[in-house]
């Protein structure tokens, strides 16, 4: 199991509920589609999952581990080695060219610069921007940002592949681009969440999750 | 489990977890990206450590070549030269130095040369009858053996020294100090000074005697001529004494007797090269005021440092947050800050060793003084930057670490 959350609970300080026994399976291999309003918990259950936070409550097994006897340097190990993510903000180092960006997703695996950049270099064909390796993300448009980001996230083969609202910023023409990306990605067996507003996009998914005020209403699949 | 696709093999998931790693080659590497990115910013908060250590750097540096300088001096002179003088009796009064003493030390083996003075206490030194008798000027008038600049180590700054002729005449020669307050600046047609109520031409002005600044403000008359004008005793009130180089202890040791066979207790020898060696190690003391100064400056350099990096980590939240997600521990965060703070330092301090060498330079050319900086500043200077900019980057860092990732990312 690529992910399995077990009455998951999240408050915050102050008593605020963003997970309310949140309950979901998600096998290797598997592509899913989180939708929900704004506020519905989408984003917090992202970075549950991204180990990013631990639930106040519940179980969360990522990566077929139980990651509540975990210690943080091991989450962080998780995240270097098994996580890819993808963000609405592309969250690109603006200095950095766009084989270092890509390179830069696997530093904390202790690989050294060299190997890091071929990896780098092999991410960027197979995004197709083979002919973009040296430009800064200023000199490229957003939809190529985002393939940047995408092929960061996917250059270390992680397991399981979160992408929050990644077409937020885009155009629907370049949006559409990067979702069928992602989709074409992810058949190489890595695991896919996706948070999305929009129904279109949900609608490609194999598998889609509804959320709102911090439950799962909704799971089906076609 | 069943994947829907067909995925190629991927390899079999490790039992244990791999931790996140960041090689130290990695973090340098980083931390060096910080710093290249925001140049400006780097160097300006750098300038700060640079102008501190560059002033400690010019502060030591200045007092070594200072007493470089002086060593030097000291060794053109020779460290050879031993002086040879009447002690006092249980009594207090002045021992007497017998006149044989000057034949009987010039006789040693480990003896190159010997010259004496002799005090000539009676007489005093104008430029004019006209001075009052009172202003004398703090000059003495000693009578002297032609060899005494020889011995010395020193030569004239103008005309001659004392010779045959004077022996005969009233001639005298002025001593470096004496010839400034006499304002008599060379000699040359019948340059006179009114010396113990008569009338000595001036042949010569002797340069600075190192070695015993005390000839400096003397006025030099031949023996004979102070034994017949003022009743002289020729009893040296100081021997000066060029020994073997190779033997200076030994004949050190033997002086004394061979001055004063009967009475060698009263004898006093002793060498001069020893006490200026001990002013130039004290000359070698920095300025307190100075060092005091340049703490200050790299106080205020520090703050400023710590300051860019709290508006460095407030401004990278984004990036922060990124790395969180990309596997970065909270020690890989603050190491990263840390490290671009240390060597953000460093590098000020390299500057501020280049700066301070500089001016140390300045000083050493228009002084005429060796060039010298300390060895120990070239580890030091960018040492103590490192370690400053560790002390600097502490708070940064920790804000930093403590910065939560999801907060970070959505700052963005």
């Amino acid at each position: 199991m690529a992910l399995a959350l077990d009455e998951v609970v999240k408050e915050y300080p102050g008593g605020v509920a963003a997970l309310r026994g949140v309950s979901l399976e998600i096998p290797d291999g598997d592509q899913v589609a989180v939708v929900g309003p704004s506020g519905s918990g989408k984003t917090t259950m992202l970075t549950i999952m991204g180990t990013l936070e631990r639930a106040s409550g519940g179980r969360v097994e990522v990566a077929g581990r139980d990651i509540a006897s975990a210690s943080d340097l091991q989450l962080a190990g998780l995240r270097a080695h098994e996580i890819g993510f993808v963000f609405q903000g592309f969250h690109l180092q603006e200095a950095m060219t766009a084989i270092d960006n890509v390179a830069l997703g696997m530093l904390y695996t202790g690989m050294p610069l060299r190997q890091r950049r071929e990896i780098a270099r092999a991410a960027l064909d197979r995004v197709g921007l083979s002919h973009r390796r040296e430009f800064k993300p200023k000199q490229l448009s957003g939809g190529e940002r985002q393939r940047v980001a995408i092929a960061r996230a996917i250059a270390k083969r992680p397991v399981i592949v979160l992408a929050d609202e990644p077409t937020g910023n885009l155009d629907s023409r370049s949006g559409g681009e990067v979702i069928a990306l992602l989709h074409e990605l992810a058949t190489d067996g890595a695991t896919l969440v996706l948070i999305t507003h929009d129904e279109k996009i949900a609608g490609g998914f194999p598998r889609r999750v509804l959320m709102r005020d911090g439950e799962v209403v909704g799971d089906d699949r076609t | 489990m069943t994947s829907a696709t067909e995925a190629p093999p991927r390899p079999p998931r490790p039992a244990s977890i791999d931790a996140a790693r960041l090689p130290v080659r990695e973090l340098v590497g980083t931390a060096l990206q910080g710093l290249r990115t925001r140049r400006l910013r780097a160097s300006l908060s750098a300038l700060g450590i640079a102008i501190g250590i560059g002033a400690m750097v010019a502060v030591v540096g200045v007092s070594a070549s200072a007493q470089a300088n002086l060593l030097s001096e000291i060794q053109a002179l020779g460290t050879n030269l031993l002086t040879v003088t009447p002690g006092q009796t249980f009594l207090g009064q002045n021992e007497v130095l017998p006149d044989t003493a000057v034949p009987s030390i010039d006789h040693m083996l480990s003896v190159e040369s010997a010259a004496a003075v002799y005090q000539v206490s009676s007489a005093n030194v104008y430029r004019t009858p006209l001075v009052p008798a009172a202003e004398t000027g703090g000059i003495g008038v000693d009578a002297a053996g032609d060899n005494l600049p020889e011995v010395m180590g020193t030569s004239m700054a103008s005309g001659h020294f004392l010779n045959s002729v004077s022996n005969e005449f009233p001639e005298a020669v002025l001593g470096w100090q004496a010839a400034q307050v006499l304002q008599i600046n060379q000699v040359g047609g019948h340059l006179m000074v009114y010396l113990g109520n008569t009338w000595f031409t001036v042949v010569g002005i002797m340069k600075s005697a190192v070695l015993d600044t005390s000839l400096d403000s003397t006025v030099f008359i031949s023996l004979p001529v102070a034994e017949r004008m003022f009743q002289t005793q020729p009893n040296p009130s100081e021997i000066y004494v060029r020994a073997d180089q190779n033997n200076v202890v030994g004949a050190s040791n033997l002086l004394a007797a061979t001055a004063d066979p009967q009475n060698a207790d009263g004898v006093q020898v002793s060498r001069p090269s020893d006490a200026l060696e001990a002013e130039a190690a004290a000359k070698g003391q920095f300025t307190t005021l100075l060092l005091g100064l340049g703490a200050v400056a790299l106080l205020v350099g520090a703050i400023g440092i710590a300051n860019i990096m709290v508006i460095s980590v407030l401004e990278r939240r984004g990036e922060i947050g990124l790395r969180r997600a990309l596997g970065a521990t909270r020690r890989h965060i603050s190491a990263q800050f840390l490290t671009e703070s240390a060597m953000l330092a460093a590098l000020g301090g390299i500057a501020g060793l280049a700066l301070g060498a500089g001016a140390t330079e300045v000083y050493a050319l228009t002084r005429h003084e060796p060039f010298v900086v300390p060895l120990y500043a070239l580890v030091a200077a960018p040492a103590s930057g490192f370690v400053i900019g560790m002390i600097a980057g502490l708070y940064p860092a920790a804000k930093a670490a403590r910065l939560s990732p999801t907060e970070a990312l959505r700052s963005t």
